[in-house]
Parts: C-alpha cells; sequence; structure tokens
C-alpha cells in the first residue's frame, strides 16, 4: 500500500460519487466548507466538483495560512530581511507573497539575502554553518507546522545557537471555524475538517461545532477518495438529522492527536490575546508567539519591526468568500484587478486560496469564449 | 492548508531521533522525535510534514477505509441489478 | 490572434527573477516591451526559430543564453544544454542544424579546470549532434557577477522541405504526442542544488531532438503540424501557448502523461505539479490523427524514445485553455505558469 493511487481508484470514487449523488435531496442546496486549503486545492487539482450533483456547494474556507497572514505582517518580516547580516529564511510558499514593497524573492533581487528553506531545521543547520550572520526564519502555518517551529527552537536552545530566531506567524484554527460559525452571514451545513492540523489536535477540539452550532464535521483526508468519502459521512449525518464529529482519516489522525507535538508547543509558545487575519478580521486567542523563556530566539523581540498595520482594499470581498456568502468570481475585483500575478486580496496570493485555486483551474474555463481581441481594448 | 505526504521509513538513526523515509524513490531523512514514542521500526510508514515526520499511518484503517467503500460498490452493484430486474419483469 | 497580443504594454517598474521564468511574466516582457520596440513579421511569429527564406531555401536561426545553478548536474552540465538546447530550437522548427557560435561570460576566479570542462561537455554534445562550432566570443565579468559561467549560444540550421509547421496548421481532432518521461530536468537541477536534502537517482534529460524529428518527418510527412521543446515552464506552458496561438482547446489525459515515480515522488513531496517542471530532451508534437499511429511508434522507436507516448488532443472547445482529465472524470484547467515553480508546504 502506498497510501496514494489506491485512493484514485477510479471504480471506487464513482461508487462513492454515485452514493452521494443517491443520497443527495434534490430539493435542498448543501454548503459544505472545506476549512483547509490543501483540501481546496487537492479539490480542484482533481476536478472532484465535476463529480458531485450541482447542488452540493464546497465553499472554500480560511485554512491557508499564507492568505489569513496580513499585509502588514509580510513587511515586518521583510524589514528584518533587509537588515544587514540577516539571511532571511521561509517556505517556497512565502517567497511570491507581496507585501507592499513587493515580494521576498522581489527583495532577494534587490540585495536581501532571502533564502527558501524545505524544513525550519533547514534553517536552523544554515545558522550552524554562517555564524557570523543572524539567520531569521520566518514560521507560518496551523498547528500542522508549529510542532516543527518548537522543536527546532527547542533544539536551537538545546545547542545554544544564538545566531537564530523565529518571526513567528503561527496561527490556530480552530478560533477562526468558531469565528465563521458567530459571523451572521454564515450559511454552511457541514465542516470537511482538516486533516493534517488534526494529526496535530485531534478531533476534540471541534466537538464544539456538533454540539453548540449543530453543524457536522468530519476531519478528512486529501485524496479524491477521502474527500469524497468525507462528503458522504456529511450528507448521511444529515439526511439522518444527527451533528457529530466524525473521522474519515482514521489511518494518521489519533482522536486525541499527537501527545508529543502538543507537549512541544506548549513548551515554546504562548498564545497572543489576538491576531489579526486577512480577510476575517482580529480573532482573539487566534494565534501563537513565543514564550519568555524562548525570547532569545524570537525576532520580533531582538528586531524593531514596524508592526503598521496594512488594510486591505475595501473593494476586496475576501471576507464573504471565506464565509461563503460569495463565489471568488462574485468579487468586484476578482479576475479584474486581483489575478495570482497581481493580487490585491488574501485569497488570490497562495496557490491553495479560494480564489487562486478557482482562477487558475476554473476561471479560465468560463472566460474562454473571450477573444484576445477584447482583452486589447481592455486598459491594462 | 499542509501538505504532509506519506513515505516509508528505510533507515532509522535513533541517535539523532532521524530516519530516512522513501516516497516514490526520493529520499530524506526526517526527523521523527514527534512519533517516536509510539514505537518505528524500518517498513514503516510516516506522514511526513517540513522535515518531520508527523503520525505513524496505519494500514489496517486504510485498508479498513478500502473495504468500507467497496462494500458500498457492492451494494450499489446489487441495488442496480435489483431495480434492473423490477424494470425487466414490468417491461 | 499574435498581433492582438503584442499590444500588451509592460509597466513592471523593475525585472525581476520572475520576468525570466519562462512563464506569464516572461510573456509580458516580450510581448510587452520587446515586440514592440523591435517590430518585423519574422519575430512577430514568436517561433523557437526565426526562418528567413533564401534562394529556393529556409534558413533557421536561433540564439539561447544558458544559465544553470550548479553548473555540473546529474546526467548533464551547462556546456551540454547550451548545445542541445540551441540544437533542439532549431530542429523543433524542422530545421537539420549546420552549426553554432558560442560566447562564454566567465566570472573572474572562475576554476580554469571548469572552464575547460564545460568546453569539453560543448565539444562532445556538438559533436554526438553532429555539428561544429563556428566562431565564438569570450567575456569575463567581475568576481560575484555570474555565477560562474554563463554560454550563450546562437544556432543556424537548414529547414527540411518536407516540414510545414505552425501553430496554424493545427486542426481540431489533432493528436498530441511526447518522446518522454516529463519533468526529469527540473527535479534533477533543483535536488543537485542541495538546499532540500532530498536524494534520488534521477538524471537531466538533456539530448538533441534531431533524431525525433527526423522520424516525426518521416512518418507523418505533412501530418506533422507543430513541435515545441518544452523546456522552462514545462508541458502545461508549451501547451498554453499551442492552446492561444492556434485558438484551440487542448485536452489532456492524465493517465497518459509519461512521469517517472522519482519526478512523482518529488512533486508530491514538495507540492509541485509536474506539467510546470523544465524538460531539456523531450519534444511535444502535434499531429494529424490519421498518422498519429504510425508517428508514436516511429517516436519509440528512436533509441530513448521508448517512453513516448499520446498524452491528448486538440479540441475547438474551450479554445484558448488546456484541460486535464482524470480516470474518474475529474477535469482541471491547466494555466500557464506564474513563476518558477517553488516547492510548497501548504
Amino acid at each position: 500500500m502506498r497510501y496514494v493511487d489506491e485512493l484514485r481508484d477510479p471504480r471506487l470514487i464513482r461508487s462513492v460519487a454515485a452514493e452521494i449523488a443517491r443520497l443527495a435531496d434534490p430539493d435542498r442546496h448543501y454548503r459544505i466548507m472545506e476549512v483547509c486549503g490543501g483540501h481546496t486545492h487537492a479539490i480542484y487539482r482533481h476536478g472532484l466538483t465535476e463529480l458531485l450533483p450541482p447542488n452540493i456547494e464546497l465553499v472554500h474556507g480560511p485554512g491557508c495560512p499564507v492568505c489569513v497572514l496580513p499585509m502588514g505582517r509580510i513587511d515586518d518580516g521583510l524589514a528584518i530581511a533587509d537588515q544587514p547580516g540577516v539571511i532571511f529564511t521561509a517556505f517556497g510558499d512565502m517567497m511570491r507573497v507581496p507585501g507592499r514593497n513587493g515580494t521576498p524573492l522581489e527583495h532577494q533581487a534587490r540585495g536581501a539575502d532571502v533564502r527558501m528553506v524545505y524544513s525550519p531545521l533547514d534553517a536552523l543547520k544554515l545558522a550552524q554553518a554562517n555564524p557570523e550572520k543572524h539567520v531569521v526564519f520566518f514560521a507560518i502555518g496551523f498547528e500542522t507546522t508549529a510542532p516543527s517551529t518548537a522543536l527546532t527552537l527547542q533544539r536551537a536552545k538545546a545547542l545554544g545557537v544564538r545566531n537564530f530566531s523565529v518571526f513567528c506567524n503561527h496561527v490556530l484554527i480552530v478560533p477562526a471555524i468558531r469565528a465563521i460559525l458567530d459571523s451572521p452571514d454564515m450559511r454552511l451545513d457541514g465542516f470537511i475538517g482538516p486533516g493534517h492540523v488534526s494529526t496535530v489536535i485531534g478531533c476534540r477540539p471541534y466537538l464544539f461545532v456538533a454540539r453548540d452550532y449543530g453543524k457536522p464535521l468530519v476531519v478528512s483526508g486529501f485524496e479524491p477518495l477521502d474527500i469524497l468519502q468525507s462528503i458522504l459521512m456529511i450528507l448521511r449525518q444529515l439526511a439522518e438529522g444527527r451533528a457529530e464529529v466524525e473521522n474519515q482519516y482514521r489511518r494518521v489522525v489519533p482522536w486525541d492527536g499527537n501527545p508529543a507535538a502538543l507537549r512541544a508547543m506548549a513548551a515554546v509558545f504562548e498564545l497572543r490575546p489576538y491576531f489579526e487575519w486577512r480577510g476575517l478580521g482580529f480573532i482573539s486567542q487566534s494565534a501563537l508567539k513565543i514564550a519568555p523563556a524562548y525570547a532569545e530566539w524570537d525576532a520580533e523581540a531582538r528586531f524593531a519591526v514596524p508592526g503598521i498595520r496594512v488594510t486591505d482594499p475595501k473593494a476586496a470581498q475576501c471576507g464573504e468568500v471565506l464565509k461563503g456568502v460569495l463565489k471568488p468570481p462574485q468579487c468586484k475585483l476578482f479576475g479584474r484587478e486581483c489575478t495570482p500575478e497581481h493580487p490585491i486580496g488574501a485569497l488570490m496570493v497562495s496557490s491553495e486560496g479560494a480564489c487562486a485555486a478557482y482562477y487558475h483551474y476554473v476561471h479560465r474555463l468560463a472566460t474562454a469564449g473571450r477573444s484576445d481581441r477584447c482583452a486589447r481594448q481592455q486598459p491594462v | 492548508m499542509c501538505l504532509a505526504i506519506p513515505g516509508r521509513i528505510v533507515a532509522l538513526e535513533p541517535d539523532t531521533h532521524l530516519a530516512s523515509v522513501d516516497v516514490l524513490g526520493v529520499r530524506r531523512r526526517v526527523n521523527v522525535d514527534l512519533v517516536w514514542d509510539q514505537g518505528l521500526a524500518e517498513g514503516d510508514w510516516v506522514l511526513i510534514h517540513v522535515g518531520f515526520a508527523l503520525s505513524k499511518v496505519s494500514e489496517e484503517e486504510a485498508a479498513a477505509q478500502l473495504r468500507l467503500l467497496e462494500a458500498l460498490g457492492e451494494d450499489q452493484q446489487a441495488l442496480e441489478e435489483v431495480q434492473g430486474y423490477i424494470f425487466d419483469a414490468t417491461d | 490572434m499574435r498581433e492582438a497580443a503584442a499590444r500588451l504594454t509592460f509597466r513592471d517598474p523593475l525585472i525581476e527573477l520572475v520576468h525570466g521564468a519562462g512563464g506569464k511574466a516572461t510573456r509580458r516582457l516580450i510581448e510587452g516591451l520587446f515586440l514592440p520596440l523591435l517590430e518585423n513579421p519574422t519575430l512577430a511569429a514568436l517561433a523557437d526559430a526565426a526562418t528567413i527564406p533564401l534562394d529556393g531555401l529556409r534558413l533557421a536561426l536561433t540564439t539561447d543564453a544558458f544559465v544553470v545553478r550548479p553548473l555540473r548536474f546529474p546526467g548533464g552540465s551547462i556546456g551540454e544544454l547550451a548545445v542541445n538546447g540551441t540544437i533542439n530550437d532549431l530542429a523543433v522548427s524542422g530545421a537539420h542544424p549546420l552549426g553554432l557560435l558560442a560566447a562564454f561570460i566567465v566570472e573572474a576566479g572562475l576554476p580554469s579546470d571548469v572552464l575547460r570542462a564545460e568546453t569539453e561537455a560543448l565539444a562532445r554534445a556538438a559533436q554526438q549532434a553532429g555539428i561544429v562550432v563556428l566562431g565564438g566570443d569570450t567575456k569575463v565579468v567581475e568576481h560575484g557577477k555570474a555565477d560562474g559561467l554563463y554560454i550563450v549560444t546562437t544556432g543556424i540550421g537548414l529547414v527540411d522541405a518536407r516540414a510545414e509547421l505552425g501553430p496554424e496548421r493545427v486542426r481540431p481532432g489533432d493528436r498530441i504526442l511526447i518522446t518522454g518521461p516529463i519533468g526529469d530536468h527540473g527535479i534533477t537541477v533543483l535536488l543537485a542544488r542541495g538546499e532540500l536534502d532530498l536524494e534520488a537517482d534521477l538524471v537531466s534529460d538533456t539530448r538533441p531532438l534531431t533524431p525525433f524529428v527526423a522520424a516525426l518527418l518521416d512518418a507523418a510527412g505533412p501530418g506533422l503540424r507543430w513541435m515545441r521543446d518544452p523546456t522552462r515552464g514545462g508541458v502545461a506552458t508549451a501547451l498554453n501557448e499551442l492552446a492561444r496561438e492556434a485558438g484551440v482547446a487542448v485536452l489532456l489525459v492524465e493517465e497518459a502523461l509519461p512521469v517517472r515515480d522519482a519526478v512523482r515522488g518529488a512533486c508530491e513531496l514538495l507540492g509541485l505539479d509536474p506539467l510546470y517542471v523544465a524538460n531539456e530532451g523531450q519534444l511535444l508534437a502535434v499531429v494529424d490523427p490519421s498518422v498519429a499511429e504510425a508517428a508514436l511508434a516511429a517516436l519509440r522507436r528512436v533509441p530513448g524514445g521508448e517512453l513516448a507516448a499520446c498524452i491528448g488532443e486538440v479540441r475547438t472547445e474551450p479554445a484558448g485553455v488546456v484541460t486535464v482529465t482524470t480516470a474518474y472524470g475529474g477535469q482541471r484547467v491547466i494555466d500557464m505558469l506564474v513563476g518558477d515553480p517553488l516547492p510548497r508546504i501548504c
């Protein structure tokens, strides 16, 4: 078993799709949110919407750490990158995300020492190999990624590596789900729960979704059969009038999560009282900062960052798209001012953002009729 | 939101809590601190994210999922056959 | 259609790396800055090689600059790329290469042995392709300026009398062929940089495509409509250019795409799509359906072409768009590359 090809078996996919079609009430419109950007990406990548009846609408949630990061935080990070003697490291995902004065790649082209890493441990290694420089790791990600940063900081402390620090932007998905559920214009019937976050936090933190808000949530894997099976499980709950937290992704998600990962996070991080999410606004206790015991490795404490808030243009309707009130192309800026090449709103900045995914995988089809002649007449 | 990929452990380095994992012939050393308590052996599959093994992959659970979905397919086939039979009968 | 595209205006204030990545930004730079200023009918075709009629013959002329880090990687090096890349631009224009010019831009401080090794690699590749280097130039720039070595090669060739190629000749129903597995070069170079700490038994696919072109011309004759070597930007970008320039739809079949396991594994780990990864020894060809089988068989008979495949076909709608379908009926649009593919963790 390789846990990939088996879960793309066309025969099984067709039979799950048929069962979904059988179970979906034709008189009802279903709005199901996949919280995680990885699911959004997989749904488009595998063309899964083609396999669903038209009355099942998948709403793309806030689970893209790159998308929800406010531009001000990127500017703060790049202000550190521009300082002499700094090697600034980030995941590939961040390299093309624009701040007010350009992306990390553009800062690199202008002379900043910006490097892409695959793992925070690689950034630490870079610090050990360059003792005359200070290496900053731009940490992003949800609970999936936070333990990796935590273990890296624990190792830096244990090894006494003092020319290394972390600019911490880790955020938590559960408060974001609650913020969406509390929004007055929320119209969702159920949730496809984040799979890889749940390997760390388990399934219990979602119980409030079912208990307090009466919505089904199914923690789901990322292969086509996983996602379709999760949709089927949600439909079954709805058909039977149940609202429960279920675990479709049992092959990697333990109900109680990963205790070692939770311990590492608790040792290294503490909750921020509040944090701004691009598109959703301020959400209390929704992000992590580095605990005082690790202050020496906290880039925010070490460097004076401008800390300026940059608000998105009012015309960008990211919040409405995030809550499922609008579909990406219904935003006034979509595909015009706001494109993957020149993103204005949060959801266009990363390939797993709802708008970027929609743009790459669907939008071109919708606009295919427009010839280049029309494009020429538009002011460019 | 988080790209994590199953890989098979091909070598374990107990001293450093590192393991060599293989994804379709691509190998990388990953940190296995987060799954060390669960007991690891060569040949085990782990879920890899940013150079760390996040969890062990359970073959039993994966097989159970596939069995469940197989059964679903068989039920449908049975249903279709029954419907086809009824259709024939009323023809 | 191309005239319309040429009306793009280039307003980016700075040239960034993305403008050289072979995707949308590159297209904007070429069509919005270079093309309007250098306007002429030959250039407007934006072909892999320019074709110049001369005494009833057609000369093909092309130039390419080679910039690669590291200079050597499994299966090749900059010297080989500099020959094969330029030969391949001639080959996909239906031309038999006649000769090369090579310019070396060398960073002061480069060990002479490296320059010698790369020149040897270049000579070997030229010999293998049966052409000679007719001239060249050398410039040395300050230390820290040129990643060791850049090479610019210019190639001249004679277009085969049988070759009538161009996007305007592509028809709905035509088949799309590829000479072998995709993504080997891009992934090999990415891993050779060592930053990702990944290992795989992969080698670059750099090779001259001339034998494949000869086989196609023999097998398909006038049924051969269009060819391109999908280098930077990968198969996705090359086929998007085809769809746009020919005003057709391109439909790919996911299962038919030849991709080596290790390329697939690296792409899964790094969140990349093999369709966007660079190749240096593959050829995409569009052929008439009546000769598709013969053309594919001919490609497979060329040494190194055993894994050639028919990967899709040309359709009418949706015009200008490339889509890929999966075995289970899913479908997605393959857009042009926006920038160099970057590994992602999300």
